[in-house]
């Protein structure tokens, strides 16, 4: 009987473990950091990363920034702590991997995520000495909705809504079937903003270089719930792509920070089926399928990361909270001064190619501006009357999707 | 009834084979420690290093030393309510959802009465919630079990996965942040709603009281009160504990509730005390941490705090691991926990085969 019960016992114990295991996941995680205590010269950032760092997408993207800055400035030393997110990392908080960041000499802390929002302002009002890097958030925008006072808070963004519009019009440059389908994180303005963009740039390439009628077109989004796969919690982004991919959609646009889209494409054209699809986040997301690839439109982090360090480093302060970093038209994909990068892929014909150039040079010197009004929501009511141009509040603050596009525009369950 | 399990202490070791089986327990901690090493060394680290880290990870700062108190607070309350599931011969797998279902009652309270009322009786009517929320969860385990005869176990992953459902629909739907659903929760509660804390740390004083009080009042029910016999008559055997006129069907349920009851207090301090908002894996995989503290003091709450200190300083060191060293990840605790757990039941089963023979 006791052995009976020792045996029963253990089996509970694996079970147990088996269950938490569930929650957590075991790889190696960030770049090195042998000294406990930061030499006199240095300057340390931490940086807390919503998910894995080797993701090729958006949390890799960052790390890459930081690789950027380290090459530019060798006394800037980064502490990264990436999977800072309830799935991996269960009852802890952004805002205490920060404190330990801090604890470890960080002067100034960057925030990977919009879902960060709340531990970014806790870490600001605990630390008034440190600045706090937040990206995507608005607390620190005079003219936003959510603006806070909070003087050692900053927002850094990239204006993505071009490379979102340059993808778009990709996307519909290649489909044969007139079907474009996007895997969505979850739905916030961010994520609106980005997909109407997209659309934006697909209808007006599908109109005016494939000379279609836009009625034609089948734009649909699909959300999991989340920026990557979180199990039992959010959609699986896997199924979410072959369910696209298996219903007659051609391309999928990858919006998630995981590279299932591509995954999937792999495993569909293997399958025989004609499909391509459009990479988002960071270049080397066009690697994972190289003959499949449409592009990739991504983030140039360290960029903005190495003019914000300079500035806190020379002055202790920014010259502007506030920052939404725009791409470089003129000098297109430079690394050293174009905040959005666009990579084309081997599956962009030749000739898309060219017409893909033109509506990028279109964007730049503004002759084309897809903000331009008559643009109705997706219930019908008017978003922009004739002539009018979107302001970056409305921009910003995206409510719904816009009449033309299948999705959901708001949560609503 | 599922086979139930017998605390070593039940059956006292004659002074003869103690020394044996100290060898034994002993035996299989230092093989544990040694094996959580040899797996740290082929990685490329140094256990001293990874054993620095911890350390100074748990206690190296007045935060992180507030982290380990917080984590505390929760892991004893929940570690407290399975000492009685356990006496009971009761493995309640289901307090993840018996913490989940009490924060989100904490969290309904909040929102219904947050300006309401004065905010130390809205926090007080939430925790007061949140147990009740907790308890009614474990009930309803106990129901199944008692009435139903379902397995504890396969009930309470059940309900787990229910009230974690239940979370998620509540944070995407009803309870979403304006415009937006995400996991990373409802909006959050403002800080007049927070419980008050040490100094600029996490740790809550109202937790750590609650914790204690739990603990001292589940050492004083379980030796010190006929109830508590009972239920140990109870765990020892069903059968024969009902023949003696003990209501083993009331007895279940007093520690299906007691336990939901405390887990639930956890999950209520949980959003007051932590993550002042719900969020979908509010438990934080404590109740199953909750588990393995227990198991491993063979049910006997006398140990629980000092094991749970022990589980609580390796969950929030671990976080230090990535940032110091090169090949380890903070899930390495979750190795070491699992491993000391594994080594002492492994320890005791050959004891107890030992003493058979």
């Amino acid at each position: 009987m006791k052995l009976h019960s020792s045996l029963t016992l253990i089996s509970m114990a694996v079970v147990v473990l088996l269950l938490s295991a569930c929650t957590a996941t075991v790889t190696p995680a960030s770049p090195p950091s042998p000294q406990l205590q930061p030499a006199a010269t240095e300057f340390r950032v931490g940086m807390v990363v919503v998910g894995p760092e080797n993701d090729k997408g958006w949390n890799e993207a960052h790390v890459s920034g930081a690789k950027y800055v380290m090459e530019k400035m060798p006394n800037v030393k980064f502490d990264i702590v990436d999977k800072v997110n309830p799935g991996d990392r269960p009852n802890v908080k952004g805002a205490q991997v920060a404190d330990d960041l801090i604890a470890r000499g960080a002067k100034l802390v960057i925030f990977n995520s919009d879902d960060f929002k709340d531990d970014a302002l806790e870490i600001a009002k605990k630390h008034p000495d440190v600045m706090v890097v937040h990206v995507s958030g608005d607390y620190a925008w005079p003219e936003g909705k959510n603006y806070k006072n909070q003087p050692n808070l900053i927002n850094y963004m990239v204006k993505m809504e071009p490379g979102w519009m340059i993808a778009g019009c990709a996307a519909a440059l290649e489909t044969k079937a007139g079907r474009i389908g996007t895997v969505g994180p979850l739905i916030n303005e961010e994520t609106r903003r980005y997909a109407v963009a997209s659309y934006l740039g697909a209808r007006y390439c599908w109109e005016k270089y494939r000379q279609r009628d836009p009625k034609d077109l089948q734009f649909k989004v699909t959300w999991i719930g989340f920026w990557f796969n979180i199990p039992g919690v959010t959609l699986d982004p896997t199924k979410v792509a072959d369910d696209f991919y298996n219903g007659g959609f051609d391309v999928v646009m990858n919006a998630i920070d995981t590279p299932e889209a591509a995954v999937q494409a792999r495993k569909a054209a293997d399958a025989g089926k004609a499909v391509k699809y459009h990479h988002y986040d960071h270049p080397s997301g066009c690697e994972l399928s190289a003959d499949l690839c449409i592009g990739v439109h991504s983030y140039n982090w360290g960029l903005g990361y190495l003019n914000i360090i300079k500035q806190v480093m020379e002055s202790g302060k920014v010259s502007n909270n506030w920052i939404w970093a725009e791409a470089d038209w003129k000098n297109w994909n430079n690394p050293d001064s174009s905040a959005l990068l666009y990579t084309k892929g081997k599956a962009l014909s030749d000739e898309n190619s060219k017409l893909l150039d033109q509506f990028i040079a279109g964007l730049g010197d503004g002759s084309i501006d897809l903000w331009k009004g008559p643009l109705n929501f997706q219930d019908g009511t008017p978003f922009l009357k004739e002539g009018e141009r979107a302001t970056d509040v409305q921009i910003w603050y995206m409510p719904q999707l816009l009449e033309g596009m299948e999705g959901q525009s708001v949560p609503t369950n | 009834m599922a086979a139930t399990s017998q605390p070593s202490h039940a059956a006292a070791p004659s002074a003869a084979v103690l020394p044996l089986s100290l060898v034994y327990r002993v035996g299989a901690l230092v093989a544990a420690l040694a094996f959580v090493g040899l797996l740290i060394l082929v990685v490329g680290e140094s256990p001293l290093s990874v054993l620095g880290a911890l350390i100074s990870g748990a206690f190296g700062t007045a935060d992180q030393l507030g982290r380990v108190v917080n984590t505390l607070t929760v892991l004893l309350l929940c570690a407290a309510g399975l000492v009685f599931t356990f006496n009971a011969g009761l493995y309640n797998l289901g307090i993840e959802g018996q913490i989940t279902v009490g924060a989100i009652a904490t969290t309904l309270v909040l929102r219904l009465l947050g300006e309401a009322l004065p905010a130390p009786l809205v926090i007080a009517s939430g925790i007061g919630f949140g147990l009740l929320g907790g308890m009614g969860w474990g009930l309803l385990a106990g129901v199944l079990k008692v009435y139903g005869r379902v397995s504890e176990i396969f009930a309470g992953l059940g309900l787990n996965f229910v009230a974690q459902g239940l979370a998620i629909y509540l944070i995407f739907g009803p309870w979403k942040r304006p415009g937006v659903a995400s996991t990373s929760g409802t909006e959050p509660f403002p800080e007049s709603l927070w419980l008050g804390t040490f100094g600029r740390t996490e740790a809550t004083p109202v937790g750590v009281v609650l914790a204690l009080a739990a603990l001292a009042l589940t050492i004083v029910v379980m030796r010190r009160t006929y109830f508590g016999l009972r239920l140990r008559a109870v765990g020892l055997n069903l059968r024969a504990a009902h023949v003696l006129g003990i209501p083993a069907t009331r007895q279940l349920l007093a520690a299906f509730a007691l336990c939901g009851a405390l887990a639930g207090v956890g999950g209520a301090l949980q959003v007051v005390g932590n993550f002042h908002r719900l969020i979908p894996t509010i438990s934080g995989g404590l109740g199953f941490l909750g588990l393995l503290v227990v198991m491993l003091v063979n049910f006997n709450p006398w140990f629980v705090l000092p094991v749970a200190l022990f589980f609580s300083a390796l969950n929030v060191g671990s976080l230090q691991l990535p940032l110091v060293l090169r090949n380890v990840d903070s899930t390495l605790s979750g190795v070491i926990q699992g491993t000391l757990v594994l080594s002492a039941l492994i320890g005791r089963g050959l004891d107890q085969r030992r003493s058979r023979a």
